[in-house]
Parts: C-alpha cells; structure tokens; sequence
C-alpha cells in the first residue's frame, strides 16, 4: 500500500453489459453502460452511502467492486492490491477480505442448511478451524449480531426477515471481512426492524473497525449510516459529499430534487416545503443521452449541457465534489 | 351521511395451519372529498380491510365474519354480485401497488381504458376513446394518441402507474382506494403520481383511502390517518393530531423509528421485538409484548377503539384508563 493511498481505491470503473441481437448469428449492438467511469476511495473504518433510484449502476458498482462482475475498464485496489487482476484461486483467497450482504433474506440463504451449519461453512471457507473451536466462535458471532444462541440449530424459515437479515450479516462476518458491501439490506424489511439492523451495522462498523459501503435507494436510511454519500444517476457519481453536507446542502440539481421528493413524515413540514417535481422518468442507460446524462429532466439545463460531459470536481470549501458544469450557477455563494 | 361506513369489519383466512383473524373489527368512516390513511407495516391487515370492501377476498380461504361496509346505503358485504360489479369500477375504483401484473399485456392501452366505460355506461365507442385519450392527457401521458395504441410492457414504471389511475378514474367515481400506489416506484416518480392523484382528486371531488407503510407519504396527502398492527386499529385521528399530540405507543414508537432526513445521525429507535404470529396472536392489546408503556392488564383486557378526545380515538387500555380516571 502506498502511502496516502486509501484503504479502498476506485479509479474509472466502467461496466459495460453488452446487447446482442440475433439468435444463431448474434452480433453485438450496443452496450448497457450501468457503471460509467465511477472513481471513489474510502478510508477504512468509513461508511460510505452510495444512493440512486432504480437502474442508476449502484448494485452494479457494488458487485463490480466485489469482482462478482468482472469491470470492462478501470481499477480496484484495497490495501493497494489491485483487484481487477485476481482470477481463480487468487481471487478465492482474495475474497477474505470483502464481503457482501444481499437485499433479500430469503433468497440468500441455503434453506436446507442450519444456522450452524451455513456460519460454519462460511467460516471455514477460508480458514482451517478444528470442529471443537467451531461451536465457540459460531456463538461470538450470533450475539455479535444480537441473535439467541437457540438459532444455531434452526433453519431460515423458521426466522423471520429481520432476523434473516442478522444471520446473512452474520454469515458474511464469518471470514472476519474488512470490507462489507451492504447492497439494499434492509429494503424487504418493516421500518420497525429496519431500525434495528441499521442500528446493528453501524455498530459493528464501529466497533470492528469495518468499512461499509452501504447502497440504498432511501436517502434517508443512508443518512442516518453513512459518514460520506455518493448519489448516482445512470451509471455516474453525480456528487459526493459528508452526508450532512449532501442532504442538507446538495449541490447537483438531482440531488436537490431527489430530497425535495422524499415524504417527511410530519405533516406541518411537508405542507410547508417546497417540492421539485422532475420531469419525466430516468432515462435507459442502453440509450443515454449525449453530454450530462440527466440534462433532459434538468431544471437548470442549457444548450451546452447536452455536449459536455461534466466530471465530478471540487465544489466549495467543505471537501464536496458536484459533476455539473453549471454547479456555480445552480449553486450562488 | 357518510359516503362509507364501515363497522366491526372482521376477515379471517382459514389455512391448514390454523384461523388467521387478518381483520378484527375495524370501523371507520369517511366522508365524500375526504382522504384516509391507512397505515400499518406488513400483516397489518391494512389491504386486506380494502379488499374485504371491493369484495375481492379469495372466499375460501378467506371469509368475511362479520360487519357491514355501507356504501351510499348499501352494504357492500352483503348485497348481490350484480349489484356489488354495478358499484365497483364505477363508484369506487382501486389501484394498485403493481401496474405491470394489474394491466392485461396482450391488450392495448387504449382497450383497457375504454372497457369499464363500456361496462358501465351507455357509451360508444367512439365517444369512449375520446373520453380515455382526455383522461391519459389528464394524467400526465404525452403523446396519448400513440400511446393508446401500446402495451403496457412499452411503459415505464411510473408511466403504467398513470395509465391505472387514467383508468380508475374514468368512470370518475366517488372513492378510489388506492393500495400502495407508489411503493414500488422511485422517490422522484412517486412525487409525480401523489401530485397527480391530488390533484385528480380536486377535479373530481372524490374521497380517496390510501394505503400505505410510509408515514411520510400519508403525512402530505391525508385528512385523516388510521393506524392499524396484526389487523386492529390502534389510532385513529386528524393528521396533525396524529402526529403532534400522538395518543398510542405504536405509533409513536413508527413515527421514531423512521430514519427521517431531517434527524441527525443518532441511534435509531427500535421497536424491540418482532410483529405477533396472527396463527396465535396474543391474548389482549396485540402490541403489549413489544410495548414500552405495558402494564400487566394490558396482556389480559381486550382491546377496543374509544374515543379519547374528539375525533380522535385509540385503542391504547392505559390511555384510555387515564382519560377515564381524569
């Protein structure tokens, strides 16, 4: 690792899905470009968000990241290890170190494995434990993520989505990760249970030194976790910021209205707020716009956003980054 | 008199594992141009309640065990199918949390939306598609004569949610119920769709329930909010008195354990626990074994809703007790 190089480093990450049509002789017509030039660092320890409404690239990112989807171009470096450059065994080993946790409960988990049995699969995966230290360390891990130790010889049906929730947490701490990459975890939840695994993942952030990369499509979950957020749109960082920066003062005009649009529940506050309704619905990322890809559903949007493609730049004295040409126009000191 | 009243509505599933009582006595009123929340996390029964109304409860397993829903003085649980299909998709519409499988998709738009004007009004067709290319206008659809002519897969997420609402609405009815409406779609396009079911409902004066887990949501577009855990009200009120002077422990524990925007970073309240198993509910208030403020009778009394100050009820025993010993 090279000194000030940060814990995890992303540089230009594209992942481009190519479209073919035709059966028997099928030719390559286009490519689906969900992740587009993405670059982010985070330190360790960090909770970053990454936010953006359905079809952005964010789940994308976060498995391109994970070396789940191989990236058509860019790097990945945790620790200063390229990632990108790691296949088979390497790459198996490699897989210690990060890990992922899964938006449905109910489908992530081996239905006809106990809970025993799944931690300590995933346990040794990487690591050779005698069978008489499996039953302490799989007890640690279950009160870690605040389950009772009776679950160990249950099966997942026998939880419920909350709970599932704890024991796919679980399981993807079983390697004794530095980075989880948490995609949507607590969308298919109640907003009571929610809380509670929002909760139980910012504290094993905290007190295991664990950096998260949290994706969501409800800013308002993210902001409660994350330390930093990203907000994404059609394959790109849009801005980048400390996330009470982001929320309470965003700078690209997708972000402003992507806040606007989020119910408060309060009713005097909601009446009272000022709301900025989009045009429109995102565009398909097999067919993105030229320039700045949400030009067309921009308030703020001249002829010339249509040609230059803005890159994600400094913005103001509080270490934000915007990618909009007109951030100082949209933005007055 | 109320356009809809509902008393002691109880629906029940019969499954192989035992009588799940989904709804249990649920009453409620709603007056016509009004707009009703009704808000509860899943298996709450809050769907369920909307669909015992529309008649649209599987029977088996599901059965209505009782109550009555009067609707303009007719019972909707009671009276005949001819009667019950003349009201429905007339007088009341519904839409619903998923526009793609609620649509057919072997059929046009256009034919979709001309066919409960033709069901239910001496109508051409003609004078039909004249009057559905004015409502998909009105709903915010541009390019309506083209559009007329696609299938739903050729429309967006938020696009098909307009289409269903152009639909329900063109009979223009007196109450739309409208089941998560906008759950399934992003944050920018459900702004969209709840201005414009506003703003539908201001041309057309209709009352409108809307269904929904976001307090957020309810909280800009109700008159009036009813909160309901493991198929019983537990509040009922005004929104402001909802929220600002909140008379039962669920509710305030939801309200705080919404990650709101405008909250700092601080750990979350939780509602310990877990929702009870309606196989075997337990015995009194259904909340009371994840409730702060539980005593031991409140394990033990059954639950009703009473009014606790005016037009505001709950089903809370230990507010009630309290107003009553004042």
């Amino acid at each position: 690792m090279n000194p000030g190089e940060a814990f995890l480093e992303v540089r230009d990450l594209k992942t481009h899905f190519p479209v073919n049509k035709g059966l028997l002789f099928s030719r390559r017509v286009g490519a689906v470009k969900a992740v587009d030039g993405v670059s982010l660092s985070l330190r360790q320890g960090e909770i970053l968000g990454l936010v953006g409404e359905s079809g952005c690239g964010k789940s994308t990112l976060g498995r391109t990241i994970l070396q789940l989807i191989h990236p058509t171009a860019g790097t990945v470096r945790l620790e200063g290890r390229e990632l990108t450059d790691l296949r088979g065994a390497t790459l198996r080993r490699a897989r210690a170190a990060f890990q992922m946790v899964f938006q449905d409960p109910f489908a992530s988990l081996n239905p006809r494995m106990t809970v025993f049995d799944a931690l300590a699969e995933a346990m040794q995966t990487h690591r050779r434990i005698p069978r008489e230290e499996l039953p302490g360390r799989i007890g640690a891990l279950l009160e870690k993520v605040g389950l009772p130790p009776q679950a160990l010889r249950r099966y997942p049906h026998e939880f419920s989505g909350g709970q599932r929730q704890r024991i796919a947490i679980a399981r993807a701490l079983a390697v004794e990760p530095k980075l989880l990459v948490a995609d949507e975890p607590v969308s298919a939840l109640d907003v009571s249970i929610q809380a509670q695994i929002i909760n139980l993942l910012a504290r094993l952030s905290r007190e295991m030194g664990l950096t998260l990369l949290f994706i969501s499509h409800d800013l308002s979950v993210v902001k409660h976790i994350a330390d930093r957020i990203a907000v994404m749109y059609l394959g790109r960082i849009v801005e980048l910021g400390s996330a009470t920066s982001v929320i309470e003062k965003p700078l690209h005009p997708y972000t402003k209205a992507l806040i606007s649009a989020v119910p408060i529940p309060d009713p005097r506050r909601e009446a009272q707020r000022a709301r900025i309704l989009l045009p429109g619905d995102p565009p398909s990322p097999l067919n993105p716009p030229p320039g700045c890809p949400f030009h067309p559903r921009c308030l703020y949007a001249e002829p010339r956003c249509s040609e230059i493609v803005p890159k994600l730049e400094p913005f103001g004295a509080g270490g934000a980054e915007v990618s909009c040409i007109r951030a100082k126009d949209v933005n007055p000191p | 008199m109320s356009l809809l009243n509902v008393e002691k509505l109880s629906t029940s599933f019969h499954t192989r594992n035992g009588v799940v009582r989904a709804v249990r006595d649920v009453s409620f009123q709603l007056e016509r141009g009004e707009t009703l929340g009704i808000v509860g996390e899943s298996g709450s029964g809050k769907s369920v309640t909307c669909y015992s109304i529309m008649g649209l409860i599987p029977q088996p397993p599901g059965r209505i065990e009782g109550g009555r829903a009067m609707f303009d003085g007719v019972d909707l649980l009671a009276c005949s199918h001819g009667k019950l299909n003349s009201i429905r998709g007339r007088r009341i519409s519904m839409i619903f949390q998923d526009a793609m499988t609620s649509l057919n998709p072997f059929l046009r738009i256009g034919e979709q939306l001309i066919e409960p004007l033709l069901i239910h009004e001496k109508i051409n067709r003609n004078d039909a598609i004249a009057r559905a290319l004015h409502m998909l206008n009105a709903a915010g659809i541009p390019e309506a004569e083209t559009r007329m002519n696609m299938y739903p897969h050729e429309f967006s997420g938020g696009m098909r949610q307009r289409v269903m609402i152009a639909m329900a609405l063109i009979t223009k009815p007196d109450l739309l119920i409208a089941d998560e409406p906008t759950t399934a779609l992003d944050v920018t396009v459900q702004a969209q769709i709840l201005e414009l079911i506003q703003k539908m409902q201001r041309e057309l004066g209709m009352a409108v329930i809307l269904v929904s887990h976001d307090l957020g949501v309810v909280s800009g577009f109700c008159d009036r909010v009813m909160v309901m855990y493991a198929g019983q009200v537990m509040e009922s009120a005004r929104t402001d008195d909802l929220f600002y002077d909140t008379k039962h422990p669920y509710t305030r524990a939801l309200r705080q354990s919404i990650p709101a925007l405008q909250m700092k970073g601080q750990e979350l309240h939780t509602i310990p626990g877990q929702p009870p198993d309606m196989l075997c509910p337990p015995p009194g208030c259904p909340f009371a074994p994840r409730c702060e403020r539980a005593v031991d009778y409140c394990a033990r009394e059954e639950i009703r809703l009473l009014e606790v100050a005016p037009n505001h009820a709950t089903a809370c025993l230990r507010v009630q007790k309290e107003k009553l010993a004042v």
